[in-house]
This record gives C-alpha cells, structure tokens and sequence, in this order.
C-alpha cells in the first residue's frame, strides 16, 4: 500500500534572479519502506522536504502533489497540518530544531501524548518515560525532568526521534539525522532508527547527503542532482553498481577505509 | 632531527562557573620529520583543532615544550615569533569563514606576503598570489572576486594558495574537507595529494573521518579527550587496531556497500550498553566507555607504550592482543 | 566583474523608498546651502529698513520674509543650514575618526587595556556635557570652534561604545585568526581587517549621529552658548524665532521647518543604510 505519493512535485523560490530548487519530481513511498533521497548541496533535496512538511520559506511555492495516505499535504492548511501531526513525525538534523529549549523534556513528551491520544497527565508521564526508555535514552526517569541543554547530542536527538514517535507516526520524515554527530554517536543513532522503523512498523523518507546513512537505513535509493531525480533503485542494486554516471561518481567519492597500502 | 617536536603539552581552559579547569589537550608528546604527513584523528571535542592551534601559537600552552628545527618556541614572545610564521602554515576549516569577506581572494592570497616578506615589492606580490592560485586551479577571474561568490569548493583552493604563498615547511590542515560536499573532497584530497607529491611539504592533517586520514597519511595518531592514545602505520591501524577506542572509530565508519545495513541488524542484536560520557578522575580517560575495562584503568592512567613495529598504544591490556582487536560485532 | 559588497548595498538601498527620498532632500538641502545664498538678492546680515518683520510672499524679493531687524529670512535660514551643517559634519568625522580607532582598538585588544580605555569612556560618560560645554566656552569664548570642540570630545564616546562591541565579535572570526597566522600584526589586523568589517553600523550610527549633533548645536545656541549674531545657525534663528512667536511665526516656523526637515532626511537614510548593509540579508 502506498503511504506517500510525490507526484511532478515543483519547487520555485521568487527572487533575483527566480530559482527552480525542485523541477517535477515523483516519488512514492510504501507502508513500512525506508526510502532514501541522496544528494548535495543545491541538488534540492532540502527544499523538496520542506514542501512536503510545509516548511517553505515565505518566496517558495510548491506546485504539483503530495498525498498522505489519501490526503493531499500541499496547499490546504489545516487538513494537512492535522494530518502532519498525527501520521507523519519528523526527525531534523540539529535537535534544537525540535525540541523547546526553555521547557523540560518530560513535559514536551507529555504534551503530544495529551495532544494526540487525549491522555490524562499521569498516563502521559509513563508514556513519555516509556518512549525514553524505547530509545535507550540512559537513567530515563531523570530526564524527564532535564532540560535540552543538559544533554549531549547524541542524546538530545534520541529526545528528538521519541518526541517525533510520540504520536505514533506511520511514516518518519528524516532530513540529514545524523550529520550534526560524532561517527561514534551516528553508529548509535542510525541502529536506533532502523530498530523503530522494524519494529514499530514505519516507513521512513530520509534526506542526506552521506551514503553511509543511505546504506544503513534504505531499501531504497533516489538520488538527486539539481532538482531532478537522476535515478531510482533497490538498495541492493544501487551498491552493486549505480546506472547514472553522476551516482556513480558520488559512490567512488565516498573515502573508504579499503585498498590501503 | 624533528622538524617539529611536542613534549608533555598541555592546553587548559578555565571553566566559567564552576570553577577548575578543562584540559583540551593533555600531555600530548610526538615528533615529526621533514616531508612527513601525519595524520590526528579524533571526534568532536577530543582536543585536536586546539592541539593545532596550540602549534600555531593561537592559543598558550599551559604545560609543555614546542621545539621547531631543535629551537624552542613555546617561550618566544609574539614579535620574536612571527618571522618564523613563515615556515608554519594553517588550511583552516570553514573555508567560508576563514576569508576576510570585504578583500578580493587575490588580495586574501597575496596579504601574508605583506606580513612575511616585506621587502617584496606590490606587484612581485601580486604575481607570487596568482601563480599560487593557478597552482590550485582558481582562474583568473574567480581571483578578482569576492568570497561570496564562490562556492565552498573554490574557496577552499583558495585558502590552500594562501596557506603556500609563502612557501612554508609545515601545514596544519585543519578538517580542511569536513564543510564540504563528497565530491568535493574527493577534489580537494587529490589536489592535497599532489601538492604534498610535489613540495614535499610535512603537514599535521587533523581530521575526524578516518578513512580520508588514512588515505593522505603514512602515520595516523588516534586522539581521545586531550589525549592520543595509538600511533601507528595507517595499515596498521585500521587492520589490527590495539586500542579499544581506535577499534570503536573503526567500527563506527559506515560502510557503503550491501552488507551495510546486515552489519546495522547485528548491531542492534547485541545492543551495546549505554554509558557514560563524563571524563573519569583518575586513570584512564577511556575508562567509562571501554568494554575491556579492568580495575587497574580506573586508578592508573596508561602512559604512550611502544608496541610491534613502531606503534605506540596507550592501554594496560595492549599486550593481550598482539594481532589487534577483532570488531565489536562481526562482519 | 567583481560586485564589491558596497555595491551591493547600494543597489539594496536605491530600492529603499524612504531612504532615497530623504537622500534627495537632503542634497537639495546642501546644494541649498552652499548655493542658495548666490540666487537671492539680500546678504545675510543686510538690513532692509523697509521691510522689517514681513511675512513671507508680501515684499519683493523677500519670499520667506524677513526678521525684527529687517534681514532676510531665506538667507539667513540658508545660511544657518550651512553653519549646522558643517559643525554636524565635521563633530561626527571627529567623533568617527576617534571613536572608531578607540572602540576597535580597545575591543581587539581586550584584557586590561580593554578595561583602561572603556573606563575611560564610562568616567567621561557621566560627565555633564553641557556644564563642560560652558566652561570650554567661558575659557575659549564663543564660536563655531569652541563648539566643534565640546561636541567633538562627547559625541565620539558611544561611537567607541558600538565600535568596541563590534570589534569585540569579530576578533572571534576566523579570518582574523587567519591573519594571525599569516603573520599580522595588532594595528594591521586592526586596519585591514577588523576596521573595514565594522564599517555598515559605523556608517549607520554616524548617518543618525548627525542630526544629533545639529539638534545640540541648535540646543546650545539657543541657549545662548553656541553661535552668537550676526552669524547664523538653526539654533539662533529659532531663539529668535520662539522670542516673536506670537507676532511674526514665520521667523520660528522657517528655520524650525528646516531643521526637521533635516533631521527626517538623515533618520530616513541611516534607517536605509543600516537594512541595506546588514550582513545577514547576504546570499
């Protein structure tokens, strides 16, 4: 069943001079498929995110579709951020993104339980102690009552990726989750998110430029250069060999730890 | 002799607040020869961009002795120091902020000429720039604007024609590729390899991604919380890790082949635990995070040891596996 | 084809329609001042026993009307704009030159000649500038000199102030370190580097301090410290003015008009100036 249906998907920013950051792409993402969209910078695969999460900046106008589910998420407003909340959760790169940082972690949790499921505050508590604890989030009952800033990366985005499940998400957006973190952390992070995805059921559309994440997490690849997708294929398929030479070359740009003197 | 020699150096910070110190950098010794590229590697926060800095006199040394060609350089005053600026150079990181974004990238390339060698004229100047930046591949037009106008890329070409202008001895590369796209780096790897092919320049190459450090350098040096805890060959560091912190790095590289995402499914059956981030007192900074942790690491800190070869391996249990440490978990 | 980033912000600001209005004016103004008196009849301090206290439009060649003592209003007016105009000019260069050298040195410096310079700056902060002002004009008489002086040794303070602060950021960029490393000295780094990246609020704060300078100087003659008759400034045309209110309103609401007039023009245009050079609007 198709969870999400990207269709001729157009991304324009108005300015000196106009730019065109997404031209006409299609994408579909399936019930508990991980999805990866691949490129650099300026190949539009921010941009393209954006439009689906309703994060254009102000001179942005997205055109085509893009449906959840059904319902169409551009344009209309409220439908669309009501379905943005209940179906859809989203991960950023920089946790700061999404969590408040005057307001402690227990209660930011708990507010999204209250929120989407119409839980009482004690019920809302546990929840959110027991999300923590499904993120191997260490000494979880205490940090219910931190603040951001009192944690680490690695662990602030694992408050990040179990603020985003608390309302029990068909389909996790991920723009670049793991960048902002050490290699050792990233590991971490990135068995995390493959563990919930299995285990909860979810699909997943990542964007990132790094394809050792891609490689990780996907089942299958979309690679973008300038707005366009240049090629899609299973994941198995891409690593054995990619057809478009721009994918190809980025594969062999990768530094790897093989064929060392 | 050395070119360029670290004994006991030390970098603390004064931590507002609390009180106390953080030690950056902890006791690091090493040497390095003339036409050598070593490699530091290390994750965020470890010490090595201010072990860089340090060498360059950016930052004082709270501890310690920095000896260039034998002479110590760590005592001079600022003045007394700045002649020799000329032999030790700098490719910062941000290449978008390491550039005065109100000069021309010709007058950026050419300004260090100013400083450094007075007694060249302003157009010997000039033309010592441009041949430096067709020497990296920036064309002359691209030399006549402003930063903002290039792309990263370019402009880290640019800050590597800075950095030879005047024709230095030794480069500090400081994550010189980390801000920029894949393909990019692969550009501006190359370009390093070839420069240092034909000036036979020694550099310091810090960088947190092991596999571009392993490429560019002979000698690699694994840095944790201010302290190095492996030196050794790049072959031999990557195949036959001794330190349980440099095997963790090389477990940690993704992989970007099929059997990535296998590997991921095993990492998530044998879960490690969660622990601690906090710097132990005493012993071994690695302590809280080692799985061959024993008693004596939390007491004892372990002091640089030769091992096989050349190697150097800070950790009491090095001896126990000669052949290196197998991975964490298997594949 | 190099676009500097000076060209950039012009480009900003001619898009800006209050700033290029106020830019407009204000060249009126000038060209006003430093021709205008060519194109009318009467001098400055002629007296025109005829034609005393007219109001405007009424007797020939007096189209602004005239004073109690029969001078042109137009002229003096003219003439006073020019005498402001140049003491505001000139106190804000003087307070540029000093407050920037001072603020960026003081600010790349930090440390202990940091804190000695900006105590500094706070010890002559808390000193009444008017009561200095009528000493240096009890010791040095009056005159235009006295009182580019007395602005001049006040109006560089918050200059140093925002200068500091700027200066202060940007020791922290890495290009700085940067030239550290390419062997610069302290007064070269300082010039060619931390200087002209500090310039956008410098020319914003010395565009807005300029009518501040003229509202003093009118203060101060008004009071009686600054200019004195025959010479004319704003400040003494609208003592005069304010003394005739109720007889002759001309004589407040000329060079009062033209003083506002002024002082909109120069707020206009360091409000475009300081949209058209902000470095986050780069990109």
């Amino acid at each position: 069943m198709t969870l999400l249906e990207i269709r001729a998907l157009t991304v324009d920013f108005s300015g000196r001079p106009p730019v065109r950051a997404v031209d006409g792409v299609d994408l579909t993402v399936a019930a508990r498929e991980s999805v990866a969209i691949v490129g650099e910078s300026g190949s539009g695969k921010s941009q393209l995110l954006h439009a689906c999460t309703g994060l254009l900046a102000a001179n942005g106008r997205a055109l085509g579709s893009v449906r959840f589910e059904g319902v169409e998420l551009l344009g209309d407003g409220d439908k669309a951020a009501a379905v943005r909340g209940c179906g859809i959760g989203f991960v950023f790169q920089d946790a700061s993104g999404s969590l408040t940082p005057h307001r402690r972690i227990g209660d930011q949790l708990a507010e999204i339980a209250a929120a989407a499921h119409g839980m009482t505050r004690e019920a809302a508590r546990a929840e959110s102690r027991r999300m923590l604890e499904r993120v191997h989030l260490p000494d979880a009952p205490r940090r219910l009552g931190q603040y951001p800033h009192e944690l680490s990366g690695g662990m602030r985005q694992r408050v990040a990726i179990a603020l985003a499940l608390m309302a029990r998400p068909r389909l996790l957006f991920a723009d670049e989750p793991t960048t902002a973190l050490d290699v050792t952390v990233q590991a971490e992070i990135l068995a995390l998110l493959a563990e919930l995805c299995r285990d909860l059921g979810m699909a997943l559309l990542l964007v990132t430029h790094d394809l050792g994440v891609v490689a990780a997490l996907a089942d299958r690849i979309a690679v973008m250069y300038a707005g366009r997708i240049v090629e899609t294929s299973s994941a198995a398929d891409f690593f054995a060999g990619p057809k478009h030479s721009y994918s190809a070359g980025l594969l062999a740009a990768v530094p790897t730890l093989a064929g060392l003197p | 002799m050395s070119l360029l020699e670290l004994c006991g150096v030390s970098v603390r910070y004064r931590l507002a607040g609390r009180g106390g110190y953080l030690a950056a950098v902890d006791g690091v010794d090493f040497a390095l020869g003339a036409h050598e590229m070593l490699g530091l590697v290390g994750e965020s926060g470890c010490g090595k961009t201010t072990l860089g800095r340090a060498i360059l006199r950016l930052v004082p040394l709270a501890a310690g002795e920095l000896r260039w060609r034998g002479q110590r350089i760590d005592t001079l005053d600022a003045r007394a120091f700045r002649p020799l600026r000329r032999e030790l150079q700098c490719v910062f990181q941000d290449p978008n902020a390491c550039l005065d974004p109100r000069m021309t990238i010709l007058e950026s390339v050419a300004e260090p000429l100013r400083s450094l060698d007075r007694n060249a004229p302003a157009a010997d100047r000039t033309s010592r720039a441009q041949e430096r930046l067709d020497e990296v591949g920036i064309a002359r037009d691209l030399a006549a604007r402003y930063p903002h106008q290039l792309s990263g890329g370019q402009l880290q070409r640019a800050v590597i024609a800075r950095a030879l202008v005047v024709d230095p001895q030794f480069v500090v590369c400081d994550e010189p590729v980390s801000a920029l796209d894949v393909t990019v780096q692969e550009q501006i790897v190359s370009l390093l390899e070839r420069i240092r092919g034909e000036r036979g320049l020694a550099s310091l190459f810090i960088s947190h991604n092991l596999a571009v450090v392993a490429r560019l350098c002979e000698r690699v040096m694994v840095m944790y919380r201010g302290r190095i805890v492996e030196v050794g060959g790049r072959g031999a560091i990557t195949t036959a890790p001794l330190h349980p912190y440099t095997r963790e790095l090389l477990d940690a590289v993704p992989g970007v082949d099929a059997g990535a995402r296998a590997r991921l499914s095993r990492r998530i059956a044998c879960p490690r635990p969660a622990v601690s981030d906090a710097v132990p007192e005493a012993g071994c900074a690695f302590a809280n995070r080692c799985p061959h942790v024993v008693a004596r690491c939390r007491v004892e800190r372990p002091s640089l040891q030769p091992a096989a070869d050349t190697r150097l391996v800070a950790c009491h249990r090095a001896s126990e596996w000669p052949g290196g440490l197998p991975p964490l978990v298997a594949g | 084809m190099s676009r500097g980033l000076w060209s950039d912000a012009f480009r900003q600001l001619r898009g800006d329609r209050a700033a290029m209005t106020g830019l407009v004016v204000l060249s009126v103004l000038v060209i006003a001042a430093a021709a205008g008196p060519l194109l009318v009849d009467y001098r400055e301090d002629e007296i025109d026993w005829e034609n005393m206290a007219v109001p405007p439009f009424t007797a020939d060649g007096h189209w602004l009307g005239t004073d109690r003592l029969g001078r042109d209003l137009l002229v003096r007016t003219l003439h006073g704009l020019r005498v402001s105009l140049a003491i505001a000019l000139a106190a804000t260069l003087v307070s540029l030159v000093i407050g920037v050298a001072w603020g960026a040195v003081a600010g790349y410096l930090r440390g202990r000649a940091d804190a000695l310079m900006m105590r500094f700056v706070d010890v002559m902060y808390a000193l009444p500038q008017v009561f200095f002002v009528i000493i240096l004009t009890v010791v040095f008489g009056r005159g235009p000199l006295t009182l580019l002086v007395a602005i001049g040794a006040f109006g560089w303070l918050t200059m140093a102030r925002i200068v500091r602060g700027q200066a202060l950021a940007l020791r922290e960029r890495e290009f700085v370190e940067a030239a550290v490393v390419g062997g610069a000295g302290t007064l070269r780094i300082v010039a060619r580097h931390i200087v002209p990246n500090l310039l956008g609020p410098v020319v914003v704060y010395a565009t807005l301090t300029v009518p501040q300078v003229i509202l003093i100087e009118s203060f101060l003659s008004f009071l009686g410290i600054g200019i004195q008759e025959p010479l004319a400034s704003l400040g003494n045309l609208i003592a005069d003015g304010a003394a005739e209110m109720e007889t002759a309103p001309w004589m407040l609401a000329v060079p009062a008009g033209c003083l506002v007039l002024l002082v909109f023009c120069f707020n206009f245009l360091g409000d475009g100036l300081r949209d058209a050079l902000d470095p986050r609007d780069r990109r």
